[in-house]
């Protein structure tokens, strides 16, 4: 009688662990892990370690639906149907049914499967590569000066200015500058501060300085996104393309030779590069940042990859379809991520632009400093712009006033 | 120079208001995650 119960339940066990063998076999390609009952092998701990993409489908469907297989339900066991594995595997994949007493998205994540990825991707390339990025652009402009040395006003300097930007643009200019640069120097603390300032000054005397850096950080981010408002209320129709900015281009705007100086109206097609560089990852940098200061409130990334999944844009560069089933923390993580490289983008052109409203250009600087620019400036860099001003007029409205600083 | 440093002014402004203007809107990051039976304060 025993043996013929062992054998009914031998028949039993084998007749219900062929299944996710035989579900795998479907799958073609799949590895053969029948000596592990199903469960991943050595060959796939070894791949994972040498890096390379192990496909988790075979873990991430064998999660538990409260069931030992074969069994009559309901389960009397300590853990119900369940197995320790199940249970490990259903928090892994986030499918747990998990009841948290915090509030939020996030709360019930007990294991995020993207989050290594993330940080190794913070920690190495981000870094590296965006602070090649902006050392690159130093060391572009650094020669460039070398080489072309400062541009000078060409002709004679009449000793009579023009005003170029009223009080409202400057205010705007600066309010958009000066978030800028804060948010600039605390982002990038933020991002070396680990590696570049802890080997400086020691952890506790980081820890305070990380701390107010990203205060300013959360909070000058609504005078950013103030001064980007305004800026771009102001300046928008001035920098709509015009058949002057292919000839400004065609010669490099005159800043590579001396003496040549393509016409411009009240902004050039380098200024207008320079806005709607501005613009576009202005508000794009703005989105992420209101979705990092908003944790789990406004993701973005599964939207914007089913658009583009929709669009056949991943697929066509060999991406293959984006994951859109994202953890509330992989919205984070790749919002940060974007944040942080369009900033370096951004600082790169940014810093090309306060070089050339500067020290690079000589009289570049009043424009935005007292307004006022000297006649022989605007007539060189901005003719068009200056003859529409001063129009009607034998002198310019505004000559004759002290040359600025 | 004067509209610059009005900028910075309002920068500044802006970023002391900020943080007290959200938290009075109920956007303090412990009343966001924190379930209605947690007792604030």
């Amino acid at each position: 009688m025993r043996t013929i119960l062992a054998a009914f339940l031998s028949m039993l066990l084998l007749g219900a662990l062929p299944a996710p063998a035989a579900a795998q076999d479907a799958t073609g390609a799949a590895p053969d892990r029948s000596a592990t009952g199903g469960a991943q092998t050595l060959e796939d701990i070894l791949a994972r370690q040498r890096g390379e993409k192990v496909d988790n489908d075979f873990r991430r469907n064998a999660t538990s639906d409260g069931q030992i297989p074969g069994a009559p339900a309901p389960q009397l066991a300590p853990l119900g149907g369940l197995s320790d594995s199940e249970i490990w595997r259903d928090l892994r994949f986030n499918e747990a049914d998990v009841s948290a007493s915090a509030r939020g998205p996030a709360a019930g994540v007990l294991v995020q499967d993207g989050g290594m990825r993330w940080l190794q991707l913070r920690d190495g390339p981000l870094r590296v590569y965006g602070g090649y990025l902006l050392l690159g652009m130093i060391a572009v402009i650094a020669l460039f000066y070398l080489i072309r040395g400062r541009i000078r006003i060409d002709g004679e300097k009449t000793g009579r200015t023009i005003l170029r930007f009223n009080s409202v643009e400057r205010f705007a200019h600066w309010t958009l500058a000066g978030s800028f640069i804060l948010l600039g120097i605390t982002g990038l603390v933020s991002l070396f501060g680990r590696v570049a300032l802890i080997p400086l000054f020691g952890k506790e005397a980081f820890s305070t300085l990380a701390l107010a850096s990203k205060w300013v950080h959360n909070n000058v981010a609504w005078a950013f996104m103030l001064g980007l408002v305004l800026v771009i209320v102001l300046w928008v129709i001035e920098n709509i393309p015009n058949r002057h900015d292919l000839k400004w281009l065609a010669v490099g705007g005159g800043l590579f030779s001396k003496g040549v100086h393509p016409p411009a109206k009240k902004f050039n097609a380098g200024q207008k590069l320079i806005f709607w560089a501005v613009v576009i990852l202005g508000v794009s940098i703005s989105a992420s940042g209101l979705s990092l200061l908003f944790p789990f409130e406004l993701p973005m990334f599964a939207a914007t990859f089913e658009t583009l999944n929709a669009l056949g844009i991943p697929q066509a560069i060999g991406l293959g379809e984006l994951n859109t089933a994202l953890a509330p923390h992989e919205e984070m993580q790749l919002a940060q991520l974007w944040h942080a490289i369009i900033a370096f983008i951004f600082m790169a052109i940014i810093i090309a632009h306060i070089y050339l409203g500067s020290l690079g250009m000589e009289g570049a600087y009043d424009a935005m400093g007292s307004g006022e620019v000297e006649v022989q400036w605007a007539k060189e860099h901005h003719r068009l712009w200056y003859d529409e001003v001063t129009a009607g007029s034998e002198d310019a409205p505004q000559a004759g006033r002290t040359p600025a600083e | 120079m004067k509209a610059m440093l009005t900028a910075f002014a309002v920068i500044a402004i802006i970023a002391v208001a900020a943080p007290l203007v959200l938290e009075r809107a109920g956007f303090s990051a412990q009343e966001r995650s924190a379930s209605t039976a947690t007792r604030l304060d």
